[in-house]
């Protein structure tokens, strides 16, 4: 492979470069690409939600398949599409922050993604072949364990193998954090969204060997009669609500901390200012990772486990808003004095200070036990999650795209199209959302495929669904604008923004090699401290030597083809004992494949000290 | 080309498996996947004291466990732990025969677990008809202890295959982290089975 | 906690007054006019924590406004570069300190709250029922009366009723907003809550954890009446007897297909042959004629009851009594006709919201 090779390439060579790469910036666009594809998906399922709640006593669609909606709505949303969208943000901004040239495990990268991928398809799949799961995102054991067919079969497989893929990226990023960091990059000098990731990956670390685990007994009681949750045989399924939780808990917390970290690098470059208060931002969020592990039985304050359990949980519950609240003031903080440019990607981190702190607020507000036995499971929860998740998370992704779409494909999105999707979205999302905390109250579980005549539900119900089509006006408009942008926009300038992280100081889009020299880092906002008291360049903290590099690899496909296949043999050998073949037949593939890579050495390859320095001759020009 | 670390053997540092940065990534990247797997057999064990109880008239743990076999069996992996840090032990001073040699015998205590634990299990189901699906307990105890059972199934396959692949090139920068990260990842999974014997067997016996 | 209660019923009443200008839910239904101790509690909680977090709201929006009117960069605004602000620990330390005082004011009450509603010690001194969840409908069974009911649970108002949950199959959760707060229908566990009824009504229940198909519609009924009453009632449903109803022809046929199309093998319709304790496969019958809806949803109309016998799949997908049993429409009618009479007591839903 050479730097300097350009020009047109077929479009196999093409398909066969991202099939194999393990750069860590293709294999975020990947991410993205999958990610986006599915919140697609997970978007046309929840209008399929909306249009047949527009009336009462509606039957668009009917009972069956609305279960199936809600349920995959839900579980592609949080696992296929934020995560994804989340992971990509992370895979493409992180090292460059750090001043790294690739993540710790490039392999482990790429291996990641095919398993999300894979996952993510089996299922999906499960539409075509006989019904998608029907037990909500959260499957509960007792009509999981009931629900006909192989719908939950195809949930359990789908989310084993993708959340084998997130658990890879998360102990990968941490590992890359640690060890990769340029020279004087200390801690307390990281960008907040690094940290933010760092964060991030030790909750998906210690979250989702819970659900692993979960989910595996799950699958053998439906597959091999165990009885973990059979009640006849002494099993108890307040045991899955548990784990479930200790897993779920956390993962909203996976879902958000990273855009915590990216709205703070946005309010500080758009305000030119300095975050205000980085020592307890960071530590804030800390606190929050902390106490999101110990409150995960507020999901189940109506389980019944008594007043003392349920109190705990909810003063632990109402404690997380301290942390949480630090953070919003110090924006706010940070944003006071500052020349606040307002641009779409500023656009949607001002959206969300609003949102968001409603979001909060109900949080507080469920956490409060006994008014929760009325929220809980209403469309108040509803409204709720929809608020910290599409008004902190999605808000969040938006937010990112926006801001480092220059210096992913070095052009800049479409500013006015880009401000006609914030408000069309935002309108939709406060039209939709806002009057649930309502229809909640007033008596409506969620979960309903109907609600009935005469029950006072119909106008909020009507209202929210009017809202639904305006966010998918505005996703449409964000997908025009990316077309657009690609064909008419100018090409970008490495720094369009006056970034103040280091990946703004190298040219947009990056080499694949990222850094020529490492760069040294004398401070946080390592590149505005250069901007303003050096000469506007990165110094270098190494001398210009052979650059090493990782080979492409087309195993991490294959493995996951295995897996993928060994899936469908787990879903189906309860049918007929032949599909024992393609589960053994799987299996032994992606660990052959293991095997492979771990007898076949891979010293990478190295890039030539020659070649970076003509390419550092040619930016002197 | 600059310094390859892998073609020099001869020039090895004090502590092979984290003089390169790959070494230090896979050095790191262990410990990391251990955290993980310490949530793993947390909930399990969660799982398994909820229903340790709850035997639906089959047998119960007090009944069937014998503490003779599962003390031998503790007994094997504790000193398989104390086998592999002897090897590491030759590895940093770079003697790759005694190594693989103490590697090899870490590797056969490993299956000597294994036959035990597999007897263990054959006798629970031939002569109690306990199996996993006897009752919520039979479930957990085997889902717990198997899940064990599969990481020595899997370190085993794992020594196996580093065993045979670097049989003849001898130790370098290259694969000294790999036998750190086995090592390592055999230590923890003993420190599971101590906790596997203490919270099954010995508070099912005695508590 | 009663004290505090009475102070807040002012503030309770003016809040609900504007609720219920709004046009905030239906009667009897909605969770923001309680007509229980408990959901009252519950409100009472909703009410203090959207006061103090709605402050919170306005100390970050109008800040926030602020810096969108003051520091925004204008059209012409010659750029800058801001002072470079690390941070101000007088600041930070109020903005830390003030969110833990305001979570004590909440946590404090939410507390007391939780323990006062978690006391079932008096459950002995009152009425007792104990409630299965099914797909989709509820069983209510008066062990300590020796009568049962399905789908409409009766209770008498101005005095605490302990139901006892328990499911016969999947996850439910047992929610009757305006009376009380919601509580999981476990399979492994009995789970106990109270509820006190203000006023004679009919109240709203909903099934709020979804457990298949029909979960929406797998509505019920609580009609709360006067202690005389329920005591009426109580005495009326022990005394029924379906053998000794006068019947006419058509119903005398339609109990014979009730016989022999072996309905009875799921349905009982008769209290003195119950065994109070022990569950039927489907909802009890005794007092179906006076039902306030049918299978939990339909208007108590002889034509809707002949619509949900022929073809009940279409009305709640999923119900288990789909494919039980063979009739034809003409049986279907004369079945409707024999169960309208089984009417035992005067004390109906219907007669509760005549009184009103």
């Amino acid at each position: 492979m050479s730097i300097t090779a350009t020009g047109k390439r077929s479009f196999g060579a093409f398909l066969w470069d991202y099939l194999t790469t393990v750069d860590h910036k293709k294999i975020a666009f990947l991410y993205l690409a999958g990610g986006g594809f599915f919140f697609i998906l997970g978007g046309l399922e929840a209008l399929v939600i909306r249009i047949q709640l527009i009336v009462p006593e509606n039957d668009f669609v009917s009972a069956g398949f609305y279960n199936e909606m809600i349920t995959m709505h839900g579980t592609t949303m949080i696992f296929l599409a934020g995560m994804p969208l989340l992971i990509g943000l992370m895979n493409f901004a992180m090292p460059l922050q750090i001043g790294a040239r690739d993540v710790a495990f490039p392999f482990l990268n790429s291996l990641g993604f095919w398993l999300f991928m894979f996952g993510g398809t089996l299922l999906n799949l499960s539409f075509l072949l006989g019904g998608a799961p029907d037990s909500g995102w959260t499957s509960y054991a007792s009509l999981a364990l009931q629900s006909p067919g192989h719908g939950v079969d195809f949930y359990i497989l789908g989310l084993q193998i993708a959340g084998a893929g997130t658990l890879m990226g998360g102990i990968n990023f941490i590992a890359t954090i640690v060890t990769m960091r340029a020279p004087g990059m200390t801690y307390m000098r990281m960008p907040l969204f690094t940290w933010s990731t760092l964060i991030t990956s030790v909750l998906i670390l210690f979250a989702f060997p819970a659900l692993t685990i979960n989910l595996f007994l799950l699958m053998f009681d439906r597959m091999f009669d165990t009885a973990f949750f059979n009640v006849a045989l002494g099993g108890n399924t307040i045991i899955y609500q548990h784990l479930f939780w200790i897993f779920g808990h956390p993962e909203v917390y996976i879902l958000i901390l990273p855009l915590f970290g990216l709205f703070s690098e946005i309010f500080s470059t758009f305000s030119k200012k300095r975050l205000f208060g980085y020592t307890a931002m960071v530590f804030a969020t800390m606190l929050i990772a902390f106490l999101g592990f110990m409150v995960w039985a507020h999901h189940m304050f109506t389980v019944g486990l008594g007043p003392v359990a349920n109190s705990i949980f909810a003063v632990g519950t109402m404690a997380i808003a301290v942390p949480t609240g630090i953070k919003i003031f110090n924006w706010l903080a940070t944003m006071w004095g500052g020349q606040v440019t307002i641009n779409s990607a500023m656009l949607w981190a001002l959206g969300f200070i609003p949102s968001f702190t409603i979001g909060g607020m109900t949080g507080v507000m469920l956490g409060s036990s006994v008014a929760d036995y009325q929220y809980h499971d209403t469309y108040f929860v509803v409204a709720h999650f929809h608020y910290v998740i599409v008004g902190g998370t999605i808000f969040g992704i938006f937010a990112g795209l926006h801001y480092w779409w220059p210096k992913m494909f070095g052009k800049v999105l479409n500013d006015a199209l880009g401000k006609l999707t914030f408000w069309l979205f935002f309108i939709g999302f406060h039209m939709t959302f806002f009057i649930q905390h309502f229809l909640g109250l007033m008596g409506m579980p969620r979960r309903y495929w109907v609600f009935l005549e005469d029950q006072g539900l119909d106008m909020g119900n009507m209202i929210s669904t009017i809202g639904a089509f305006f966010m998918t006006a505005g996703a449409l408009v964000f997908l025009y604008n990316i077309v657009y942008t690609a064909i008419k926009e100018e090409k970008a300038s490495a720094d369009p923004w006056d970034g103040r992280t280091l990946e703004w100081s190298i040219p947009s889009p990056p080499p694949f090699y990222n850094f020529e020299q490492l760069p040294l880092v004398r401070g946080l906002d390592a590149f505005w401290l250069e901007k303003m008291e050096g000469d506007g360049t990165m110094p270098a903290g190494e001398p210009l030597q052979d650059v090493h590099m990782p080979n492409g690899s087309f195993l991490p496909f294959l493995m996951s083809l295995g897996f993928f296949v060994a899936g469908f043999g787990f879903i189906y050998q309860t049918d007929n004992s032949l599909w024992y073949l393609a589960l053994y037949g799987g299996m032994a593939f992606a660990i052959g494949c293991m095997v492979v890579r771990s007898i076949k050495d891979d010293h990478g390859f190295y890039i030539p000290k020659e070649e970076l320095q003509k390419v550092l001759d040619r930016e002197a020009k | 080309m600059s310094y390859d670390p892998s073609l020099y053997p001869e020039v090895m540092p004090a502590e092979p498996e984290k003089a390169t940065l790959e070494g230090k990534n896979k050095f790191f990247g262990l410990w990391f996947f251990l955290g993980g797997e310490t949530v793993l057999f947390a909930s399990l064990f969660g799982t398994y004291l909820a229903l340790k109880d709850s035997t639906a008239g089959g047998p119960s743990g007090e009944e069937i466990f014998g503490l003779g076999l599962v003390f031998f069996m503790t007994m094997l992996l504790l000193t398989s732990s104390l086998t592999s840090v002897y090897a590491m032990y030759h590895m940093r001073n770079n003697d790759f025969k005694k190594m693989m040699l103490w590697l090899g015998i870490t590797g056969l205590l490993g299956v000597g677990f294994l036959t035990a634990e597999i007897y263990e299990f054959a006798h629970y189901i031939t002569e109690y008809g306990f199996t996993f699906q006897s009752s919520a307990f039979g479930s957990a105890f085997f889902a717990l202890v198997s899940f064990h059972g599969g990481h020595v199934v899997f370190g085993i396959a794992w020594l196996i295959t580093l065993m045979m692949r670097n049989a003849k090139r001898g130790l370098n920068l290259y694969n000294a982290p790999k036998f750190n990260t086995f090592s390592l990842y055999w230590h923890f999974v003993d420190v599971i089975w101590v906790f596997v014997f203490t919270v099954v067997y010995l508070m099912g016996k005695v508590g | 906690m009663k004290k505090w209660l009475g102070k807040f019923k002012t503030l309770t009443l003016l809040g609900l007054l504007t609720i219920v200008l709004a046009g905030c839910g239906k009667e009897n239904l909605t969770a923001l006019a309680p007509k229980g101790g408990s959901a009252d509690t519950s409100l009472y909680l909703i009410i203090l924590t959207t006061t103090v977090m709605s402050l919170v709201f306005l100390a970050v929006v109008i800040p926030f406004v602020i810096v969108l009117l003051r520091f925004r960069k204008k059209k012409g605004d010659a750029d800058f570069i801001p002072e470079q602000v690390e941070g101000n620990q007088k600041l930070e330390t109020i903005w830390t300190i003030i969110p833990i005082i305001l979570v004590v004011i909440m946590a404090v009450p939410t507390v007391l709250a939780t323990f006062e509603l978690a006391d079932d010690a008096d459950a002995s001194e009152h009425i007792n029922i104990n409630v299965t969840g099914n797909q989709y409908w509820w069983h209510f069974d008066y062990e300590d009366e020796e009568i049962a009911t399905s789908q409409d649970m009766y209770i008498p108002v101005d005095t605490k009723v302990y139901v006892h949950l328990i499911t016969s199959d999947v996850l439910h959760s047992f929610w009757v907003p305006t009376l009380a707060g919601k509580l999981d229908v476990n399979p492994e566990n009995v789970n106990t809550m109270f509820m006190d009824a203000q006023e004679e009504g009919v109240y709203y229940g909903k099934c709020a954890e979804l457990c298949g198909p029909s979960h929406s519609l797998m509505d019920f009924k609580v009609v709360a009446v006067s202690e005389d009453d329920f005591d009426t009632w109580v005495t009326d449903m022990q005394d029924f007897d379906s053998e000794e109803l006068e019947l006419d022809a058509i119903a005398t046929e339609g109990q014979e297909l009730f016989d022999s199309k072996s309905c009875l093998s799921c349905h009982a319709t008769d209290n003195q042959e119950y065994q109070a304790g022990s569950l039927p496969i489907g909802p009890d019958l005794t007092s179906f004629a006076d039902r306030s809806r049918f299978a939990g949803i339909l208007l108590p109309t002889e034509e809707n009851l002949v619509d949900w016998i022929v073809d009940p799949e279409t009305i709640k997908p999923g119900n288990k009594m789909t494919g039980a049993y063979d009739v034809t429409e003409e049986e279907a009618e004369k079945i409707a006709h024999y169960l309208m009479q089984l009417s035992p007591s005067d004390v109906t839903a219907d007669s509760v919201d005549q009184e009103k």
